[in-house]
């Protein structure tokens, strides 16, 4: 099956939008009919055939339109990807194991040759073909992690390991659901999540932290976390608030099945060989809730944990002023029907 | 934990007591790099018993060709080492866990000093190959008790800003000198024996060195003492560990698997809950506090020993 | 001076503790307007914590130098504002080596800017005390254009550089030495609560 990309915008006119196939294969967040915060953490070992958890980093028919938008969002603002000096190891890392992934995993996409220290890189969909020289960031147009991220869907922090605590110490940070790179770079683990109402009361963040100090090379981690977006923006930067805040108060009862979206963070940990860092990839998928309901279980499920929401997350999540609007709407594909366990349509 | 099947590529005796061993893929494949001061856990079947003992890699560690080692030979310890000296030769295969790295270089560093004593050595050999290449400074101050025991010598093979310190020649290693002046975002590396690593700490404190600029690897292997008996209240089982077992060895021989990193008090991994205990638990490990310690509410089974009459854990 | 009690709050919001000696270790301190009570304190607790002392206060209207002067530190200087002293600061900073000592004390915003310094020259956060005396006044980063608002008394409070009117977070960077400050009115234009005094 050959990948048709789409030719879309995340901004402006907002032209995104999902193909049945990829509605399909959407990345639904909820296994039961109710969510509260756990570590729900599994193996990123693949997952069913063509879901986004078969490959190692999942390249959908977004992927040019994404990456255009990126480059948008860096030329306004550089600082969207930055990287402490003692992360450049940590950068060549994962350039390595997203070239070596996609060029394995996409062969008819991507083409990784190495004699060496010598790569030869070909990036088909974005037409790029680069010689250098692995190590020598002087054959590359900029730093390690911010080229391959140039590249690659999703968010991506890259964590400094030290103290028996991960660090924010690096990232590329341009779809971010509100929080700023530039503001939390250099921060610990339970200080860029200080923001984040009850989970530390809870431990959740004690019990990540353990499970992500021990994630070992070869044995990825994922997990799924969510918020609701209004309209199909990959940047829903802190920074730019006062830009796109406004289309928060857009929604109504007449477009609140267009204009709304479910926005899902694929989230997935790896540990770098040289660094011994842990890299932390962000990958958001947004779905509309009027094609959301074309699967009836994730109608029903979506209205049952919208609706039965503690209000503190959703303030947090920032859609409380528009949770009645949401909640109607869902409610009128929500039949009482039981749902079946699982994420899987 | 992952391990694969490696090939023992060659033994080359360092030192009377210090044995070099590689390790490469049966078919050549590369191997995962790792970063300096890694290690790995070897597994050795000596008769009835699956001996797991971690060991720093001291091979470059951008080098996925092969994964070296140096093993000194304890005489007086359960027979780990001594398997290695005597069982082990070119052409063996061995499973060879997943390089782990709990002695990692703080990358944020202006510069790195390292104190080694004796077979301390080791994971120093690997930081130094990454330390090198990312040309960061750095001293190695290595004291050994005689040119003729200090393997390191062979092994650091002239590398530059390298202090050896021969007690017996009277060249003794003077901590605080070393630790004096260093400039602002120095970090301190030492591993080796306890005293060494008590007598930096020392130093340091006394000097105004904050903690987090210190860092310490002293791997433990399980000490031999009493058998003792334990009961596994999740696996409804009771064990008797052996005078040469650790209780995570006499666990895993039962079919109970505790989830382990480094096998040596370190990591934390396999710390496990105290459900009821009459006696003492010898807490052997670097994990726990001296709350939990004297509390005796958790135990490390990968060091930990004890004497008394019920042990009774999590597990 | 009374000290202040803050309000428990997120975890990155800084709290302060009473300047403890480490003794007669080589030692930069810092101190601004009422800060110089907590260095003279320190003094009264353990006077060999001057020996090696390099002392800077920024008066800020307040009359503490000659008392502090008396303290004897090995450096004692007084400058009229930090941006006068930055230099010289940072000069100390570049000097310091491991097992130098950092005080600070003063008002949340000069602790702040103190502490940001102080970590972009390499000085483990370990090394460094902070006290507060003083005023509550915030240095407040706006996220949209990353100028920094320094004295913020109110909440919300207009942007120095950029002219959003801003709400005050307790989310702080040490890196940066600031709280972050977030346009209050981004969904709804124009439509501000009325701003109030911060507490502590």
């Amino acid at each position: 099956m050959t990948l048709q990309f789409n030719d879309e915008t995340f901004r402006d006119d907002y032209t995104y939008h999902n193909s049945a196939a990829a509605i399909l294969r959407f990345p639904f967040p909820f296994d039961r009919d109710s969510y509260m915060y756990s570590v729900n953490m599994e193996p990123h070992a693949g997952g069913p055939e063509g879901s986004p958890f078969d490959k190692r980093f999942d390249v959908d028919e977004h992927y040019v339109s994404e990456m255009r938008d990126r480059e948008i969002t860096l030329a306004e603002d550089p600082l969207r990807c930055q990287s402490l000096p003692h992360m450049e190891l940590a950068g060549w890392d994962l350039l390595e194991l997203i070239m070596v992934s996609k060029a394995e995993d996409y062969p008819e996409l991507f083409t990784l040759n190495r004699d060496g220290d010598r790569w030869h890189w070909i990036n088909r969909p974005l037409g790029i073909e680069h010689r250098f020289t692995f190590l020598d960031p002087t054959t590359l147009p900029c730093g390690p992690m911010e080229y391959i991220t140039r590249q690659a869907q999703g968010d991506f922090a890259v964590l400094d390991q030290r103290e028996g605590n991960l660090w924010m110490d690096a990232g590329m940070v341009t779809s971010q659901a509100d929080w700023s790179l530039d503001f939390d770079i250099g921060m610990n683990f339970f200080e860029w999540h200080a923001p984040v109402p009850k989970a530390h009361e809870m431990g959740v963040f004690q019990r990540a932290l353990k499970f992500l100090l021990n994630i070992r090379q070869g044995s990825p981690a994922r997990r799924l976390n969510w918020t609701m977006t209004v309209n199909p923006r990959l940047d829903t930067s802190p920074e730019n608030y006062h830009k796109w805040g406004p289309e928060k108060r857009t929604v109504t009862a007449e477009n609140v099945g267009r204009k709304q979206f479910l926005r899902v963070e694929l989230q997935t940990f790896w540990r770098l060989p040289r660094s011994n860092a842990l890299a932390f990839p962000i990958r958001c998928y947004l779905i509309s809730l009027e094609d959301l309901v074309t699967v009836p279980k994730w109608g029903r499920r979506l209205h049952r944990v919208l609706r039965d929401l503690p209000d503190e997350l959703a303030d947090y999540k920032g859609f409380a002023v528009n949770r009645p609007l949401i909640v109607d709407y869902l409610s009128q594909h929500d039949d009482g029907a039981p749902t079946s366990p699982g994420i899987f349509p | 934990m992952s391990a694969r099947m490696l090939r023992v590529a060659a033994v080359e005796p360092l030192t009377p007591l210090v044995t070099r061993f590689r390790f490469e893929d049966p078919e050549d494949r590369r191997l995962p790099l790792f970063s300096g001061g890694a290690h790995v856990v070897v597994e050795m079947p000596d008769a009835d018993l699956l001996r797991r003992n971690a060991y720093s890699l001291i091979s470059d560690p951008f080098d996925g060709s092969g994964y070296e080692i140096a093993v000194r030979r304890e005489d007086t310890g359960r027979g780990g080492s001594r398997f290695m000296h005597t069982q082990v030769s070119a052409g063996d295969l061995l499973r060879v866990s997943e390089p782990v790295n709990l002695f990692a270089l703080d990358l944020r560093a202006r510069k790195h000093v390292m104190i080694a004593g004796g077979i301390g050595i080791t994971p120093f050999l690997s930081q130094l190959k990454q330390l090198s290449r990312l040309q960061v400074p750095y001293e190695l101050h290595y004291a050994a008790r005689s040119r003729a025991e200090a393997a390191g010598l062979r092994l650091l093979n002239g590398a530059a800003h390298v202090h050896v310190h021969i007690s017996e020649e009277g060249n003794r290693m003077d901590i605080g000198a070393i630790l004096s002046g260093q400039p602002l975002g120095t970090h301190v590396y030492t591993c080796g024996p306890e005293g060494l690593i008590a007598g930096v700490e020392d130093a340091a404190a006394r000097l105004g060195w904050p903690q987090g600029a210190l860092h310490s690897e002293a791997f433990l292997s399980p000490p031999p003492g009493k058998p003792f008996e334990v009961t596994l209240a999740r696996s409804g089982t009771t064990l008797t560990v052996g005078p040469h077992q650790s209780l995570l060895e006499a666990a895993e021989a039962a079919g109970v698997e505790i989830p382990w990193s480094c096998r040596g008090g370190a990591c934390g991994q396999c710390e496990s809950a105290v459900l009821d205990c009459h006696g003492r638990i010898e807490h052997n490990d670097h994990w726990l506090g001296e709350e939990d310690r004297n509390a005796q509410t958790k135990i490390m089974p990968c060091v930990s020993r004890f004497q008394g009459e019920t042990l009774i854990i999590d597990r | 001076m009374p000290r202040i009690d803050f309000s428990p709050s997120i975890k990155t919001r800084p709290v302060y503790a009473a300047l403890q000696s480490r003794g007669a270790a080589p030692a930069l301190m810092l101190a601004e307007a009422e800060g110089a009570e907590a260095l003279i304190e320190l003094a009264d607790a353990d006077a060999a914590v001057m020996d090696r002392a390099h002392v800077i206060y920024i008066p800020g209207g307040s009359g503490h130098g000659a008392r502090l002067k008396a303290l004897a530190p090995k450096m004692y200087h007084e400058s009229p504002s930090f941006d006068a002293c930055l230099e010289r600061y940072r000069k100390a900073l570049g000097d310091a080596q491991m097992g130098t000592q950092l005080y600070l004390a003063g008002g949340e915003g000069a602790l702040g800017r103190a502490m940001s310094e102080a970590l972009a020259a390499g000085m483990p956060v370990e090394a460094i005390q902070t006290e507060h005396r003083g005023s509550i006044a915030r240095r407040m980063q706006c996220v949209h254009c990353k100028g920094v608002t320094e004295g913020v008394t109110t909440d919300p409070f207009t942007c120095a550089h950029c002219g959003l009117t801003l709400f005050v977070r307790d989310h702080f960077s040490r890196r940066l030495g600031a709280f972050q400050g977030v346009c209050v009115d981004a969904e709804t234009p124009g439509v501000v609560p009325a701003a109030q005094e911060i507490r502590p």
